[in-house]
């Protein structure tokens, strides 16, 4: 080992510090169930994922087609705006790279729709190279509904309100549309390592 | 179709348990009052309404279609109230014993 790099290593006394973002305290094992409303359960011979091109439905995938789609698996850090924070989770699911990929010119903004009627807006940017899936799949076993099963959105380098619940849409937007929690004065775009909780933040 | 046996369902309030947030906000008891739901029309008491306060702000929501009625948060000294859901909210006035009488 090059005395050079000593110096330049990640300190190694508080590991947990360095991926804990301002405010927040570490859950550890604990996985915190958020709800605003009640948890949908619906069937899987009823459920698709469709995108949404702003001018009508451009993809749509069953079930079944969504799992046929290429998976990845995926270990990050999630931060809520609640202040825990948990690392090291393990998911299985689909980039949405993929899901876009044959969306031609997509418009810079996505409003992301739940079942129950959740939405969450982020820039499309935030959606690709690789920084966002639809997982269903955690910890090696289907995803359970209290933590959006069958499918939700995981976007981790955001607020977890990002990643919606049992997502069933992805709409390509000309503009930033607010969704449920920015409605109610939520920062626009929720980045936990500036700190973005609130409008203004 | 929504369970109405799991976790969350287990944790959900009745609305009686925003009356703490919204007496900040009211001069009378609002779990009294009768809201009608902008969503499906039906009238009820906020207090006989679905609470779900697990999340950053508590959620009220209709009885009846369970639709989004009305929301309440503080953050950093601030009340904030969103009342999208409720078309009309009926709240009974004090009765105030007449001095002159
Ligand atoms: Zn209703």
């Amino acid at each position: 080992m090059s005395v050079l790099s000593r110096g330049f290593g990640r300190g190694r006394s508080r590991p947990a510090d360095d991926r804990l973002p301002p405010g927040q305290y570490d859950a550890g094992d604990a996985f915190p169930v958020l709800s605003a409303g009640p948890t949908p359960h619906t069937p899987l011979a009823r459920w698709d994922l469709a995108v949404d091109d702003g001018t009508g439905t451009r993809a749509r995938w069953t079930w079944e087609e969504f799992r046929a789609l290429p998976h990845e698996a995926l270990t990050v850090d999630l931060h809520c705006v609640t202040k825990w924070s948990k690392f090291g989770t393990r998911w299985e699911g689909v980039a949405v790279d993929r899901l876009l990929q044959d969306v031609p010119d997509p418009a810079p903004y996505v409003l992301a729709t739940s079942d129950g009627g959740y939405t969450t807006n982020l820039p499309l940017a935030d959606l690709t190279g690789g920084r966002a899936w639809v997982v269903d799949t955690y910890a090696g076993e289907p995803l359970a509904p209290e933590h959006g099963g069958p499918a939700r959105l995981l976007v981790p380098h955001l607020y977890l309100w990002k990643s919606a619940k049992w997502l069933r849409r992805l709409t390509l937007r000309a503009s930033d549309e607010p969704g449920f929690w920015e409605t109610f004065g939520y920062h626009l775009y929720g980045d936990p390592w500036r700190e973005q909780r609130y409008s203004g933040d | 179709m929504t369970d109405t046996t799991d976790a969350v369902s287990a944790r959900r309030l009745d609305g009686n348990a925003a009356g703490g947030p919204l007496a900040a906000l009211f001069a009378v008891d609002v779990t009294a009052a009768r809201s009608r739901c902008a969503a499906c029309g039906t009238t009820a008491a906020l207090g006989e309404h679905l609470l779900y306060a697990d999340a950053p702000a508590m959620v009220l929501r209709c009885p009846s279609c369970t639709e989004v009625v009305l929301r309440v948060g503080t953050r950093e000294g601030y009340v904030l109230l969103d009342l999208r859901g409720a078309t009309l909210l009926t709240v009974p006035v004090p009765v105030v014993a007449d001095d002159g009488a």
